[in-house]
């Protein structure tokens, strides 16, 4: 491999990694905070990505906006099902919570199919993101990814400035050391949680929304991303958002790499990452902390 | 708990905290009684039932096994797997990879698919046994997911279409054949028999001074410790058991079925069976078949279009929400339904009593 | 307990009331045709094409098939290998039908075709194209109304060797319909003295390319030839034209690639060459009169599967004229099943010995959101059915 497509190769990793970053945050803060395990995370997901596909034709060009329009729908959608549906689940043991996740995506799966239908479909990129830039002379690049990647990074540092320099911040920081204590000190953790978890599913939508030209919207969709984000957050450490990037990152470069130089295993190789650092680090690279 | 996460003893006194579970060695109403004579009833089934619903019955049964074998763990010893299918998965891969295509004793081949997958629990076991709650849950469902991927990806295990068994086990001695699979009557009592073994063993386990030891790994494990006992080889062995049973499911499953597939080690397969015990209720062996009957007929009901009409394509919603349903209304399941209306009732007594006082 | 020891009897009673209400009429009454189709998960929207197609045909006859009135009973496969075996059973054993119709996804067919051996059904497959169903599992009472994965790739073979392709790379993803379907290209692409490079896989259903298209970027080969269908196929050729690599590599694949996806695809498809068995506006009188009859039933445009599923119940009808619609005539039937011309929207066709359709395979361009025909790319192309003893 010379040094081109290696960097090349690099490129696509970092992207892959950086998109992963955005849904596996939602779902490490929802599991650190809150000591949930939401396995229906991968169905906010294809929510953000079906809504982009919904609110394409009324926004057209407006990409920003289409994306904050569609934050704020799915930040309410994740505050009411928070109030509905989680707020029952912080007091059951994580059996319990597997399961009721795990029923929550069958029901997700068949509205998705009776509201939208089973068809897949495009979302175009806006056309100020369009077409791309020369690598050499090996492809092109297109800049939508490089948006992508962008923004990613950019969702990045605004969740590490609210959590480590805003109030905000400070509450979720100290109701995931000590619940009760927040409590008794007069904030209404019921609803910090209930933001905290509206935000969750915000990120994993956003995540949704600004993959959706990537790889369009079809059924089973948040199934495979599923999968990959318990094992980045479980990699970096439930409940670090530091942890998520590095391991994000990490996993970026075990699937890119591995497609290539071990075709057949690469499936695997995720997974035996994993296996190995919680058998270093039975808690996963960076502990408790963001 | 969100903190008590890493000390690891949230999921373990939570196990146990969903109210006075029926401690699993206690003896429960009707003691051998109840499981023999469903045991009857059972074994007499296919002079009543159609074919169909003898496979239907046989599905259950293995899966009961199933269910039981991930009961050891889940019930007895508090470990939540998420990851137990892979060795239903190894077993019935392995019954299949071992027959090639002539068929194979049954007298080695039963051995070697329970073996394959506790070969692969004793490794899982021991690498994951370091980690606690919800990373337990998590490393074990890492080692099944490569289990699946290995089968899934590379050609040596077929594939993700999976391979067929073309000729079922036989157990002769010289030339006289003894048991044939592929004869469907000696199949259905082979697997009744592996479902009373199953049950039985399982039962005389926890009786025994080794499962005395896991309840009390399961309610707290630190003071075992303090008490003297290493509890990691107990919890490997646990473990491994499990395994193996489970490779026993596997093994008739694909005798039954006469073809395998990677979907058997995917986490779907492994959250199924753990719905079946929540469904029977945690910490019962009655409950882990209960809860495989359940779970199997309700799947069954909802995709059935002559009992459901239209709703039947959209039995994913029906079956979603019965779930949440029952997790939420029933958290001990349907073996535990007396006792939640007996404390219930109780608790109304009370009720009333302080209010006419 | 108590209330669990009485179930036994009453499911017992249950589950003898509905076997007899099962039994087996053969020549009277309505025949029962099983549809184990995916009615959900990613290829439900094929599904429903297929019975749409199925439905209509049946329609135009009156609603009767070799006279004889017809009664569905519908499965779905949830497109899972590991369930076939069980959900065939149902309606095998359970609803007792005739005739098997399925399904899309080949694991689940194969599944399907080893049941339909045991139990001797009849099974007619309107989509799922493993080379192996009518290859070392055939048999006579097992007829397919579509392709074998192996023809349209070997078709494509054909056409890149005929454009002067000589290095050529393959990618798909890592299962037996990417396998059959490259093989197929490889053998028509080395007839025209050209070669397959490398051949790329990527374990399914994964779709980040990415790194791949690096590759191929890399090695410069004069064609790519992609198989992928639904989500993936949308993804792939999405990402081929966002890397710039359309505009110097042109991108060849079997329909699949573009059929059903080309609303989702949009300018990335445009002028793409595929082949397969079907076009949208072949413009022969059936296939117009398809089209307009399935708008008009249905309320939207058919497509192949539509076609296929059209066709299976063409077949099966054409047995049935041939024995009066008495089922117990079993030999008659399927030799009348094999041996009678299908007119099909396709164009006519007949099946292979070992029942697979021998059919021309059109060379197709994508312009707009139509895979318009350009040229037969092969006529009369039948798949070698290697390993089929009949």
């Amino acid at each position: 491999m010379d040094l081109a497509t290696f960097l090349v190769q690099c490129l696509n990793a970092v992207q892959y990694g950086l998109l992963l970053f955005l849904v596996a945050s939602g779902l490490t803060l929802i599991f650190g905070i809150m000591g949930v395990i939401n396995l229906a995370h991968g169905s906010f997901y294809m929510l953000g990505a079906y809504l982009a596909f919904a609110l394409a034709p009324w926004f057209g060009d407006w990409f920003v906006t289409r994306l904050v329009a569609g934050v704020a729908l799915a930040a309410i959608f994740g505050y009411l099902l928070e109030w509905a549906f989680f707020s029952f689940l912080y007091e059951r043991d994580h059996l319990q919570q597997v399961l009721l996740t795990y029923a929550l995506i069958l029901v997700f799966e068949e509205l998705r199919s009776i509201l939208v239908g089973n068809d897949v479909h495009g979302v175009p990129a806006p056309s100020w993101l369009g077409g791309g830039f020369r690598l050499g002379s090996l492809m092109e690049y297109p800049w939508y990814r490089v948006f992508a990647s962008a923004a990613c990074l950019v969702v990045a540092l605004a969740l590490y400035a609210v959590v480590q320099k805003t109030r905000l911040g400070m509450m979720i920081r100290a109701g995931a050391s000590n619940r009760d204590m927040v409590r008794g000190l007069g904030v209404d953790i019921r609803r910090l949680y209930r933001i905290v978890f509206a935000g969750g599913v915000a990120l994993a939508a956003l995540a949704g929304m600004i993959a959706a030209p990537l790889s369009s919207v079809y059924p089973n969709m948040g199934a495979s991303v599923l999968i990959i984000c318990f094992v980045v957050v479980v990699i970096g450490g439930i409940g670090s958002i530091t942890g998520a990037l590095i391991a994000s990152l990490l996993v970026g470069f075990v699937d890119t790499f591995g497609k290539v130089f071990f075709a057949e295993w690469s499936g695997v190789g995720i997974y035996l990452l994993m296996a190995i650092v919680l058998i270093w680090r039975p808690e996963g690279l960076m502990k408790r902390g963001f | 708990m969100a903190s008590d996460a890493v000390a690891g003893t949230a999921v373990v006194d939570s196990v146990a905290d969903v109210g006075a579970l029926p401690d699993i060695a206690r003896r429960e109403p009707g003691g051998w009684l109840v499981p023999a004579a469903a045991a009857l009833v059972v074994a007499a089934l296919p002079f009543f039932v159609s074919p169909y619903g003898q496979d239907l019955v046989l599905r259950i049964a293995v899966y009961a096994i199933f269910a039981l074998s991930l009961e050891l763990l889940v019930g007895a010893t508090g470990l939540v797997s998420l990851g137990h299918a892979a060795f239903l998965g190894i077993g019935a891969y392995a019954t299949v990879l071992g027959s090639g295509s002539d068929g194979a004793s049954l007298a080695w081949l039963l051995p070697l698919a329970v073996a394959a997958a506790a070969a692969y629990a004793v490794v899982v076991g021991a690498l994951s046994l370091r980690t606690r709650g919800v990373y337990f849950i998590m490393v074990t469902l890492a080692f099944a997911q490569m289990a699946y991927f290995v089968v899934h990806d590379t050609k040596a295990a077929g594939g993700s279409d999976g391979i067929f068994l073309y000729a079922k086990p036989t157990l002769a001695i010289g030339s006289t054949t003894l048991v044939d699979l592929g004869n469907r009557a000696a199949l259905y009592y082979a697997v009744l028999v592996a479902l009373a073994f199953t049950y039985a063993f399982i039962a005389m386990l926890l009786a025994s001074r080794f499962g005395h030891a896991l309840a009390g790994i399961r309610v707290n494990e630190q003071r075992m410790r303090a008490a003297g006992f290493a509890t990691t080889p107990y919890k490997l062995a646990a473990f491994v058991v499990a395994g193996a049973l489970a490779g026993l499911a596997g093994f008739l499953l694909a005798v039954k079925d006469g073809a395998v597939n990677p979907e058997l080690l995917s986490w779907h397969e492994s959250g199924a069976v753990l719905l079946m015990l929540i469904f029977g209720g945690i910490g019962s062996l009655r409950g882990a078949v209960l809860g495989a009957v359940t779970f199997t007929l309700l799947k069954e009901l909802f995709q059935s279009e002559a009992l459901l009409g239209p709703l039947a394509p959209h039995w994913q919603l029906t079956l979603g929400l019965t779930i949440i349903a029952f997790v939420a209304a029933l958290p001990r399941g349907l073996i535990g339904i007396g006792a939640q209306l007996r404390a219930l009732a109780r608790e109304r007594a009370a009720r009333a009593a302080r209010n006419a006082a | 307990m108590q209330s669990i020891r009485l179930a036994w009897p009453a499911v017992a009673g249950a589950l003898l009331a509905a076997a007899s209400i099962g039994a087996t009429a053969q020549t009277s009454g309505p025949i029962k045709i099983g549809l184990m189709l995916p009615y959900s998960g990613t290829y439900a929207a094929l599904g429903t094409a297929i019975e749409n197609g199925f439905k209509l045909y049946v329609q135009e006859q009156g609603g009767k098939l070799g006279g004889r009135e017809v009664q569905y009973f519908k499965v779905d496969d949830e497109s899972e290998p590991a369930k076939a075996t069980d959900n065939v059973n149902k309606l095998i054993k359970r609803d007792n039908v005739d005739v098997l119709v399925g399904t899309v996804h080949s694991g689940v067919a194969l599944a399907m075709a080893k049941a339909a051996k045991d139990n001797n059904t009849l099974l007619v497959i309107p989509n799922a194209g493993a080379d192996a169903i009518t290859g070392p599992m055939c048999g006579p009472n097992i007829v397919r109304s579509s392709f074998s994965n192996w023809q349209p790739g070997y078709a494509m073979g054909v056409v890149a060797g005929q454009k002067g392709v000589k290095r050529a790379m393959t990618i798909t993803w890592a299962y037996a319909a990417g396998a059959e379907s490259t093989k197929g290209f490889t053998e028509g692409l080395e007839k025209g003295g050209g070669k397959v490079i490398k051949d790329l896989t990527l374990p399914f259903p994964n779709v980040e390319f990415q790194a791949l298209l690096t590759e191929i970027a890399a090695q410069k080969p004069d064609a790519v030839y992609a198989f992928f269908a639904g989500g993936g196929a949308v993804k792939f050729v999405k990402d081929y034209a966002a890397a710039g690599l359309n505009k110097t590599i042109p991108l060849y694949g079997p329909g699949f690639l573009t059929d059903g996806t080309l609303e989702a695809q949009g300018a990335s498809a445009q002028n793409m060459l595929t082949t397969l068995h079907y076009a949208d506006n072949l413009d022969t009188a059936k296939n117009n009169a398809f089209r307009k009859a399935y708008a008009i039933a249905y309320k939207s445009q058919p497509d192949v599967y539509a076609v296929q599923g059209y066709d299976a119940a063409q077949i099966l009808a054409n047995g049935l004229k041939a024995v009066g619609g008495d089922l117990s005539k079993r030999d008659q039937l399927s030799a009348a099943m094999r041996k009678t011309a299908v007119d099909s929207p396709r164009g006519k066709f007949t099946l292979s010995a070992a029942g697979n359709p021998v059919q021309d395979m059109y060379l197709r361009e994508v312009k707009g959101n139509n895979n318009e025909f350009r040229s037969v790319a092969v006529k009369a192309l039948a798949d070698p059915a290697r390993g089929c003893k009949l």
